[in-house]
């Protein structure tokens, strides 16, 4: 048995974020990853012989500036150059695309002079709205119990803010808060193609579609994000995300963390309603004072913990934390660059995103709230190896996209939709770059099921919770427990379960790490 | 009725023309030979009538005015086949607040209401899930499907009663301006501020995840039963274009919820005589206190003049002068219809433009020539005498909105279906029955085109065909039956896009948003213009309250008093 | 445009689950069930004064409630208790389960041995108290006024238990009073002598077992006992006619409401509002808001509420207290309000009664902290005394002191008095 201050529990970005600020204060840390490499979910691996990609995630969109700040990742490697940002290109399948510019579309081409007005009228809106809400994306949610007087001061801030909207603009931030992101579009916009794209990103990772209600939230959470000082900007980092993990885990080992792979934790250890430590699968027990998990929420009380140490309305509210995924990851290595019709070099390079339309999202979602994958999905993709050779033989090219929507709980069962579902995503990608089929060397598809097992994120949900307004904030991931630390005395949440949720942020192991430091754990 | 009241009429002059030119045309004398109402209701609907009758009772000379030969909007009963009466539109009653019908001596004018003695939903393998009044039976029916909902049912109750004892008393209340500084607005803002620091931190948690969360959802975290979660999941959905899996439900089933039987919270009942009978005796109670109506005149816009109301114009032309008005119409029909564009500012046009009204829901009302006997349901069941429904699961109700969303009526609808002859034999002659049912869900266009007489009769037979397949011989039963679909809802009671509720209940458009940001407290932009429809809070339903709180407001600005207005019922 | 309409025929094929649920529709004819024992209740209810306890038909009282009481107290008296909430737990981790969700340390309950308990949500607010019967290691019944199917499902998560609801399987009855003893003894139930109190065993009766426990809600000398449904009217007969020489009287609730009151024990939903019931925040109760204080075991594993109850002793957020008072006179003071100096309002009365036993006028009542917990001086009731239609209204001055307000020694005495 050996003993160590802080122990953290999964070696993805948000732990290995906690790890190394909780490692800058002094504090002797200990990063156990289950797997043979850190990272989670998001990696850079090797798919096909020669072939590499990351592996889930695919872009770098909201890495949060504190956690650059604070762990200096442009000392350890991370870049995020203007010139890197990636446009977004919403395709069309009978006309040319229409290109969201710089970050997020600073500049729209492809569109009518009077829709680039809308568009620009939109965006700013869009990005002051999501503004008020992004000082949240650093902070831990409220305590409703009982306010502290800085928490209430917080909160007079974000007041102050939208005071600061003006009247009107305050009175339109109030209606739409809690909208449809589809109603939304259809108030300021005409082009399908922009609506379209626009309700993808609103709904993406979430079992939402665009005519649900809420769903506006899903674009002011990705707005919220920023990259190298521009919200709403996502780059592709060199040598995939892998690359950006190895940064914090440089930072965070530099700092004087120790990180541990292949070491699975089987359980937490608790004493008398206090976490004591953790028990390896070998069965070696970790004595420490702090226990931070930057795993799933659910496999840390349910299986970790154990329901026996907690008490029942807290096993239900875990348990009523919805994490069925819809998203699935497909990973192509082509022997050549696929052509997407009307695309241009440049953006090829960029997201390709093929969502024609509101309607058509909504269409895709349908099948998903009955257990049905969508007979033709929308997606967006990557070909990473354009601006990154070294990811692919030489000639060849890697293909990377995020496809909606699979769900978890598929009612015939991944064994036999999965192939079903593979031939729906070509089709669908047949159509918009023809000829693809034929350049497919290797085809791999990680439906949530396949995610779920081999990520260990339990319904393969990459925010480890949906991203909706009853999960988010002081509902995250359970109400009366949204503030990082759990019934159990000692141990503390850090992963995207926890507020502000997932997507490489590093925002739950920031705010995790500050937490625990200011309450001396 | 109509007519009645013709004599006063004699008084007024009659325009040809209707614009603001002619208006200006009218001489000194002209002016002073007509008379200026001190207010003029745009409106005979539930709300128009408890806003005239508050009015009048304050001392004000009222005139309605009523497109229809009928008053009562949406809440009307008509004898469209002899010897039947028709719950035409609303069909049931519990929303209506106790306070107005005191107020309003609504029993005086023959206002009663019966409680249903129960409710059903079928399934699919011949039998049925029923909702019994007595506590024990309700739990032993439950038993039927799963002990364990059977008892999961006490904590659902709970925690829903205290989500609508939290909202209740919002209702008779104007929403604060949350951008406002004045005293009022900050007061109101404080009155909400301290309710919500009174609840536990486990309530507001809930509170706040009741206004996001899907019915569905919500549901799942109480029962595991399908036809159970279907049972409740029906107020989640009646009246919005919105599907039982639509973050915003559970809101939606508070707004069902809030309502009372006689002191019976939750309870639902029949009007006796029909849901026209509240308007009946709405309209008996303000021409008890000297008010007058006048159907058959449609307003064709209000006059306007130095952005102040003046009056109406009617279809005919014929102008009516009121020192205010107040409209009963729905947002989008008052603004973008009544007034003229140049009036309003273009940041309220916009904001009404993008009011969302989309009607999702019809009616099917048919007169029966005899009980309709359902083989899977005793005979002698309480269920007779409350609603039924035919949709056992919620992915069902999901998928008849995922028609509506495609543009098309839901080919297996959801119907609330309900016999009010079985407690009111005042409706039908002997022996023979009434049936309301209300059906979702109904698109306001079909594929983007206006519904056809073709779509009408289709949609009738999705309901018709439904209804026959639990009850054998129905269709030979059915003497008349009156088809509405949105089409017909828009062009008899005027509710744009055959919106029941005046406009969608959802976040964006609730309290301090409804109908617009900025309008939410009755008044409009153009001075003595004011709103007292559903589409303002608290919003839809036979509830009143609107016309309440918009009569409330009116006299706060006419320095008058409201001391003939109960102040909310409490709470305790 | 066209469209035509989705066909789904009503399923033809009736499976036997759904055969059996389609016959227990016709329930909602009866709205309240009468017990296994009815038959012989109803040929004794000369009063026909009836209430609803949780859906079954249970009497008031049977033939006159004042002489019912003197039943309990001076000779045997015979209570269905049929209608309590009862669950079997079983399996392997039955103890564990139970240790879990119950105040109580469970692994403490030897098999045949039975305690009363009480159990938490995670605010540490009761969401019932009852009895705990162990019947074998790894088989337990509890037993509760409130139903809990769905907490007690949810806390079996990660155990090896299962929890079965068999309120309308098992009957029950309480026998009680001074001579109870005897009437089993005569009744044939060998060697029931040797049941001390909170004892439990199984008996042969009818060609199967009845459990006879030495419990009971009178404070006297009694036993329960649970015996399938079917064999109910003959276990009733067999004690009737063993008791005949021993008074055995049949009794309505409000006779064992009086002897409960005089043993200090306390009535979920009577005496405190249990928390899946409770509306306003405002009341719900900790167990030492309740005087279940004493059932807290700190030493043993973790069990539900735990953590809030700790916090709450710990940071004195503990509001109520729960006392039994002695008032001036013999007006019971039922539902009076708790003064302080007559003036400040610090409390409710919940139940009381003039004592035959104790001959002292008795009350239960929740007070305001510190009003029965550090400040007990100056306490007074205000009683509104209906009086040919007018209100008496007397305050008088209480007097807390310790439950239970009356210890009989034959409850407790081994051998039990053979009466």
């Amino acid at each position: 048995m050996t003993s160590s201050e802080t122990i953290v529990i999964g070696g993805g970005h948000n732990g290995l974020v906690a790890a190394a600020a909780l490692a800058k204060t002094g504090r002797k840390v200990l990063v156990l990853e289950a797997e043979s490499e850190v990272g989670g979910a998001a990696r850079t691996e090797e798919f096909a012989p020669g072939f590499r990609v990351s592996s889930i995630a695919h872009l770098l969109n909201r890495l949060h500036p504190d956690v650059v700040k604070a762990l200096e990742l442009d000392m350890h490697g991370l870049q995020c150059a203007r010139a890197d940002f990636m446009p977004s290109v919403a395709l069309s399948k009978d006309g040319p695309p229409l290109v969201l510019h710089g970050a997020y579309g600073e500049v729209l081409t492809g569109a009518s002079p009077s829709e680039q007005a809308a568009w620009k009228e939109l965006r700013a809106q869009l990005l002051r709205y999501a503004g008020i809400l992004k000082p949240f994306l650093s902070r831990r949610p409220p305590d409703l119990a009982g306010m502290s007087l800085l928490e209430t001061a917080s909160f007079g801030q974000a007041a102050l803010a939208l005071k600061k909207l003006g009247k009107e603009d305050m009175r339109d931030f109030l209606r739409v808060l809690l909208m449809n992101v589809a109603d939304l579009l259809d108030e300021q916009l005409a082009d399908i193609r922009l609506k379209g794209l626009l309700a993808f990103d609103a709904t993406l990772g979430s079992h939402l579609g665009p005519r649900s209600p809420t769903s506006l939230l899903g674009l002011y959470y990705r707005l919220a994000g920023e990259t190298g000082g521009a919200a709403g900007a996502q780059i592709q980092p060199q040598g995939g995300m892998g690359a950006v993990v190895a940064a914090i885990r440089a930072a965070a080992e530099k700092a004087g963390v120790t990180v541990l792979t292949s070491t699975p934790v089987a359980r937490i250890i608790v004493e008398k309603g206090r976490a004591v430590g953790v028990a390896l699968d070998t069965g070696e027990v970790l004595r420490a004072r702090t226990i931070v998990s930057a795993i799933n929420p659910a496999t840390t009380f349910l299986d970790l913990v154990g329901p026996r140490q907690i008490d029942t309305g807290f096993v239900r509210k875990v348990k009523n934390v919805r994490m069925k995924g819809d998203a699935a990851k497909l990973n192509l290595a082509l022997d050549r660059p696929p052509q997407f019709s009307g695309v241009d070099a440049a953006g090829h390079k960029g997201r390709l995103v093929i969502a024609p339309s509101p309607d058509h999202v909504e269409r895709a979602f349908n099948p998903s709230k009955y257990g049905e994958f969508s007979p033709e999905p929308v997606m967006e993709i990557t070909l990473p190896s354009l601006a990154d050779p070294s990811l692919a033989p030489s000639g060849a090219c890697v293909l990377s996209a995020v496809v909606q929507y699979a769900p978890y709980a598929l009612k015939e069962g991944w064994d036999a939709g999965k192939p079903k579902f593979l031939k729906a995503i070509m089709a669908q990608l047949e159509a918009y770059a023809p000829g693809i089929g034929k350049s497919v060397v290797h085809a791999e598809l990680l439906t949530p099921d396949d995610i779920e097992t081999r990520y260990r994120m339990p319904g393969g949900h990459w925010h480890h919770g949906e991203l909706q307004a009853d999960h988010m904030l002081i509902s995250r991931p359970v109400s009366g427990w949204s503030g990082y630390d759990t019934p159990i005395e000692g141990l503390f949440l850090a992963g995207a379960g926890s507020h502000p949720g997932g997507g490489v942020s590093g925002a739950p192991g920031l705010n995790a790490a500050r937490r625990i430091i200011a309450m001396k754990g | 009725m109509a007519g009645q009241n013709g004599g006063c009429y004699a008084k007024f002059r009659a325009f040809g023309n209707r614009s603001r030119k002619n208006e200006e045309r009218v001489s000194r004398e002209d002016w002073a030979k007509m008379k200026a109402w001190d207010a003029i209701i745009i409106g005979g609907g539930h709300n128009g009538l408890v806003n005239a009758c508050y009015l009048q009772r304050a001392g004000l000379d009222v005139l309605v005015v009523e497109k229809n030969d009928w008053v009562g909007g949406a809440a009307t009963s008509r004898e469209l086949t002899p010897g039947f009466l028709y719950s035409n539109c609303s069909y049931v009653c519990s929303l209506f607040r106790p306070e107005i019908m005191r107020d309003l001596e609504l029993p005086r004018f023959g206002l009663q209401v019966i409680s249903y003695e129960g409710g059903a939903v079928f399934t699919r393998d011949g039998d049925y899930l029923a909702n019994y009044r007595d506590h024990d039976a309700h739990r032993r029916e439950f038993a039927r499907f799963s002990k364990r909902d059977a008892e999961a049912y006490d904590r659902y109750a709970r925690d829903v009663t205290r989500q609508c004892r939290f909202i209740q008393p919002l209702l008779m209340r104007t929403a604060p301006d949350p951008t406002s500084l004045r005293p009022r607005d900050l007061g109101e803002l404080l009155y909400l501020g301290k309710k919500f620091a009174g609840l536990s931190a486990e309530e507001m948690a809930l509170t706040l995840r009741f206004w996001t969360m899907s019915i569905s959802e919500f549901l799942d975290e109480y029962f595991e039963t399908d036809v159970i979660k279907a049972n409740f999941a029906l107020s989640g959905i009646i009246g919005t274009a919105l599907g039982p899996m639509s973050p915003g439900t559970a809101y939606v089933l508070l707004h069902h919820y809030m309502g009372e039987v006689d002191g019976s919270v939750g309870a639902w009942g029949y009007a006796r005589g029909g849901m026209g009978a509240v308007t009946k005796a709405l309209a008996a109670a303000f021409k008890a206190s000297g008010g007058t109506i006048r159907t058959g005149a449609e307003v064709d816009h209000v006059l306007v003049g130095r952005g102040k109301a003046k009056g109406v114009v009617l279809a005919g032309g014929e102008e009516l002068y009121g020192k205010l008005v107040v409209s009963n119409a729905d947002v989008k029909r008052t603004f973008l219809k009544l007034v003229e564009e140049k009036e309003l500012p273009d940041i309220f046009l916009r904001r009404v433009r993008n009011f969302k009204i989309r009607g999702s829901s019809g009616k099917v009302n048919i007169a029966l020539d005899s009980l309709p006997e359902f083989p899977a349901l005793p005979k002698d069941s309480p269920v007779y005498r409350g609603d039924m429904h035919f949709t056992d699961s919620v992915e069902r109700m999901e998928r008849a909105y995922d028609d509506w969303k495609a543009g098309r009526w839901s080919a297996d609808p959801f119907l609330d279906m309900v016999i009010p002859t079985t407690l009111d034999p005042t409706m039908a002659p002997p022996g023979k029955h009434f049936m309301s049912c209300f059906v979702q869900y109904a698109p306001p266009k079909i594929a983007g085109a206006e519904w056809t007489d073709a779509d009408r009769d289709g949609f009738a037979e999705s309901v018709i065909s439904q209804i026959a397949e639990y009850s054998p011989g129905f269709r030979d039963r059915i003497v008349h039956m009156e088809v509405r679909t949105p089409r017909e809802i828009e062009a008899e009671v005027g509710l744009t896009e055959g919106n029941i509720f005046q406009g969608e209940l959802t976040f964006d458009q609730l309290l301090f948003n409804r109908p617009v940001p900025g309008y939410a407290q009755y008044r409009s932009p153009v001075g003595g213009l004011y709103m007292c429809g559903s589409s303002t809070h608290p919003g839809g339903g036979v509830m009143g309250a609107p016309g309440r709180n918009a009569a409330a407001e009116i006299l706060r600005d006419l320095a008058k008093s409201t001391s003939h207005m109960s102040a909310a019922h409490d709470v305790i | 445009m066209a469209q035509s309409t989705r066909k789904k025929p009503v399923s033809k094929t009736v499976n036997a689950a759904v055969s059996a649920r389609i016959a227990a529709q016709d329930h909602f004819r009866t709205l309240r069930l009468g017990t296994p024992f009815q038959p012989r209740i109803d040929a004794l209810a000369k009063t026909q004064d009836w209430y609803n306890w949780a859906g079954y038909r249970a009497p008031h009282s049977l033939w006159d409630e004042e002489l019912e009481y003197f039943a309990i107290r001076s000779q045997a008296a015979l209570f269905d208790i049929s209608p309590m909430t009862k669950y079997r737990i079983e399996g392997p981790d039955a103890e564990a389960f139970l240790d879990r969700v119950t105040l109580r340390d469970v692994t403490k309950l030897k098999p045949g041995r039975v305690h009363y308990t009480a159990w938490c949500d995670d605010e540490g607010f009761v969401l019932d108290d009852g009895t705990l019967f162990r019947l074998s290691p790894t088989r337990f019944r509890l037993c509760s006024q409130e139903r809990h199917l769905p907490w007690l499902l949810d806390s079996a998560i990660g155990f090896d238990v299962t929890v079965e609801e068999e309120t309308e399987a098992v009957a029950g009855l309480a026998l009680q009073g001074p001579t109870s003893f005897a009437v089993l003894r005569d009744a044939g139930f060998a060697s029931v002598e040797r049941l001390k109190i909170f004892d439990l065993a199984d008996f042969p009766h009818d060609g199967g077992t009845v459990g006879i426990s030495r419990t009971g809600f009178t404070g006297d000398l009694g036993y329960e006992l649970f015996v399938s449904a079917d064999r109910a009217l003959s276990l009733w007969d067999r004690l009737m006619a063993a008791g005949q020489l021993r008074g055995i009287r049949a009794i309505g609730y409000t006779a064992l409401n009086r002897a409960r009151l005089e043993a200090g024990l306390i009535v979920a939903n009577a005496d405190f509002t249990t928390a899946e019931h409770a509306i306003r925040a405002d009341r719900l109760r900790m167990p030492d808001e309740i005087g279940l204080g004493f059932m807290i075991d700190l030493e043993k594993s973790h069990f539900n509420g735990r953590r809030a109850i700790l916090d709450a002793r710990a940071k004195r957020k503990l509001r109520h207290v729960l006392v039994g008072l002695e008032i001036e006179g013999n007006i019971p003071a039922e539902h009076a309000i708790v003064y302080h100096k007559k003036s400040q309002e610090v409390g409710l009365v919940s139940a009381a009664m003039w004592s035959p036993m104790a001959k002292r006028n008795i009350a239960i009542a929740s007070l305001a902290r510190p009003y029965g917990d550090t400040m007990v001086d100056d306490l007074w009731v205000e009683i509104y005394a209906m009086r040919e239609l007018q209100y008496q209204k007397l305050m008088k001055r209480a007097k807390v002191v310790a439950r239970p307000f009356i210890k009989l020694d034959r409850r407790t005495a081994n051998p039990p008095a053979d009466f």
